[in-house]
């Protein structure tokens, strides 16, 4: 890790990752939150033909025109999936899986064009699959760690907004806020991160740094903004972790390593969250079982005893699972 | 002669797709064929740095335990409190992410390559043909889909009235003491096999495209199961052979190409459904104004 300091490009490579997984932890929380975690999946997938295109037309590896390309098709992508949904009976889940397929499908039919073609050297399109962090520029660093940071800034100034409509969308229709529009921007900034973290985690993983850091942080905590500092550390620990590790070690791709990470990080979480975790769920039932145990014996009258104690412990074991 | 078992081999996966993805859809578990087809990878890196060879039944083997276990865990989940879609997509990119690893690692002893693994090598699946004393019996993959597209028909026969049951209404089939989870274990694990066995070909990724769009332009089509089933199979096929020309006529990807065309007749069965397509209802909404 020392060694990788002092290296300056790999400091700022480092730096990028990390920002990149800040960026989409902290917008994971509130697409988890509104029940829209698969949704970064199909964007990322339906990313693909739009990288393609946009090296098709210009014939340079621009991470700017590769960025918009991707933003082009996720839009699209999105607009597909709303008009099957709404307009036919095939329900939402299908309809996903119908747009990402397509998608990716006409996005490997044009990298194997481009493959095939005079472009010759496939211009480490494919890199783009699973990611490859130690192949971008200082510039690609700036762009994509620049556009992380200000989506996070994005959803700190809107997050009163996101809080909203995470948990009561009608509640702030009714308070005259426009929950459409903000459901969109949401939309978009799953876009831009998922599109700017491509680039480091790869197209097939990189819904896994919007899910998991966010499932993993609500182990810890019931409170929103803790939640999304959680997450956001969670991810900026997944993306740092994903690419000191892959750069030592030659042919692992960066993004199943930073997706590990995040599993990794994940499963401590589940088993030791203070919350929500599967430890302090334990301790918690066995705290309501001695409990009682006690209140049965240190009451006389059995019958009420039991009563009361079953009642107090109920209440415990109750107030475990709200948390 | 190529061109043959290259149709073959994909109709044969799309067939095997199409019928369970009718399955998959009517049950709303549409993204459950997305989970575990990328889920299984592990299993079959796995299978094949244990035996040092592509035989198919330890790959299927191995594939299934992995699918199971992704069903299992995302149920795990699910009932921790975890929300159904978040808890499929941890699961299904831990999987997936421990897979590449394993055959990035492993680059030198496993003759599997990362692209192989997204969108498969239909055009090469052909030689690798299968002898038995001396005989050339034709490809391995069109003997192992005809025996996974065998397995899966003899079960969807055998307990269609089972299947139908619990795709429409789960809650009257418990009550009529049909074993549900049952059949859903059943389910996935036939989800698995084809996946496996589909994987060479198409890859991990576009299985889910064959899974999924000629089942769902087969809905649009009939409201009748064993109608929709037919029309599945017969969407998945044209796809294939109309994949593979285009593919030859582009110079691209075949599998990408057989998604591809999958998708354009969903379109045109999206806009163009006689009765349930976006222009009948636009026409009937008209009639109606008027």
């Amino acid at each position: 890790m020392l060694e990788m300091l002092n290296d300056p490009n790999l400091r700022w490579i480092l730096f990028g990752s990390i920002l990149l997984g800040l960026g989409n932890g902290i917008v994971g929380t509130f697409s988890y939150l509104r029940k829209m975690s698969l949704m970064g999946d199909v964007l990322a997938h339906a990313a693909l033909p739009g990288i393609c295109i946009a090296f098709m037309l210009t014939g340079v590896k621009e991470v700017w025109l590769f960025l918009i390309g991707a933003a082009a098709a996720a839009l699209a992508a999105s607009a597909c999936t709303n008009l099957i949904s709404r307009h036919s009976r095939i329900k939402q889940d299908a309809a996903m899986g119908i747009v990402l397929s397509v998608f990716f499908a006409i996005g490997i039919v044009l990298m194997t064009r481009i493959q095939h073609s005079e472009y010759g050297n496939q211009s480490g399109l494919d890199k783009f699959l699973f990611g490859q962090a130690a192949s971008m520029t200082m510039g690609d660093v700036y762009a994509l760690g620049g556009t992380a940071l200000a989506v996070s800034l994005v959803c700190g100034l809107l997050f009163k907004e996101f809080k909203l409509i995470s948990f009561d969308p009608a509640f702030g229709r009714g308070l005259g806020y426009r929950t459409a529009a903000l459901e969109y921007t949401l939309l978009a900034l799953v876009t831009v991160v998922v599109v700017a973290g491509i680039q480091a985690v790869g197209v097939v993983l990189v819904a896994a740094l919007l899910i998991t850091p966010a499932v993993a942080a609500r182990y810890w905590t019931d409170r929103l903004a803790t939640m999304t500092v959680l997450a956001g550390a969670f991810g900026a620990a997944s993306g740092a972790a994903g690419t000191w590790i892959s750069s030592g070690v030659s042919q692992l791709p960066t993004g199943p390593i930073s997706v590990l990470a995040a599993t990794a990080l994940f499963g401590l979480s589940a088993l030791l969250g203070v919350r929500r975790g599967l430890l302090s769920k334990l301790l918690l039932r066995r705290r309501a079982k001695r409990l009682w145990m006690l209140e049965r014996q240190s009451n006389g009258d059995a019958g009420i005893a039991a009563a009361k104690g079953g009642g107090s412990a109920r209440s415990i074991a109750e107030r475990g699972r709200i948390g | 002669m190529s061109g043959f078992w290259i149709i073959l081999i994909g109709s044969l996966v799309a067939s095997c797709c199409a019928i369970l993805g009718c399955f998959l859809i009517l049950r709303r578990m549409a993204l459950i064929g997305d989970a575990i087809s990328h889920a299984v990878l592990p299993g079959i890196a796995i299978a094949f740095l244990l035996s040092g060879s592509r035989d198919s039944l330890f790959m299927l083997l191995g594939a299934a335990v992995f699918g199971f276990a992704a069903v299992f865990l995302i149920q795990l989940l699910k009932r921790g409190g975890v929300q159904g879609d978040a808890s499929l997509g941890v699961v299904f990119t831990a999987l997936f992410a421990i897979g590449v690893v394993l055959i990035s690692l492993n680059a030198r002893n496993i003759d599997l390559d990362l692209d192989c693994v997204l969108f498969g090598e239909i055009a090469y699946a052909q030689w690798n043909t299968l002898a038995l004393g001396g005989v050339e019996l034709g490809p391995k993959a069109v003997w192992l889909l005809g025996f996974t597209l065998a397995v899966i028909l003899l079960v969807v026969f055998l307990f269609y009235k089972q299947f139908k049951l619990i795709s429409f209404d789960p809650a009257l089939a418990a009550a009529l003491g049909i074993p549900v989870a049952l059949f859903h274990y059943v389910l996935m694990g036939l989800v698995s096999m084809a996946s496996v066995s589909s994987f060479e070909s198409v890859g991990a990724i576009l299985v889910v495209g064959l899974l999924i769009i000629p089942p769902s332009a087969a809905y649009l089509l009939t409201d009748r199961l064993g109608v929709m089933l037919a029309i599945s199979v017969a969407i998945g096929v044209v796809s294939a052979i109309a994949g593979y020309g285009a593919a030859a006529a582009l110079d691209a990807s075949i599998a990408g190409s057989m998604v591809c065309a999958a998708g354009l007749l969903f379109a045109l069965a999206f806009l163009f459904s006689p009765k349930h397509g976006w222009l009948a209802h636009r026409l009937a909404r008209h009639r109606a104004a008027a």
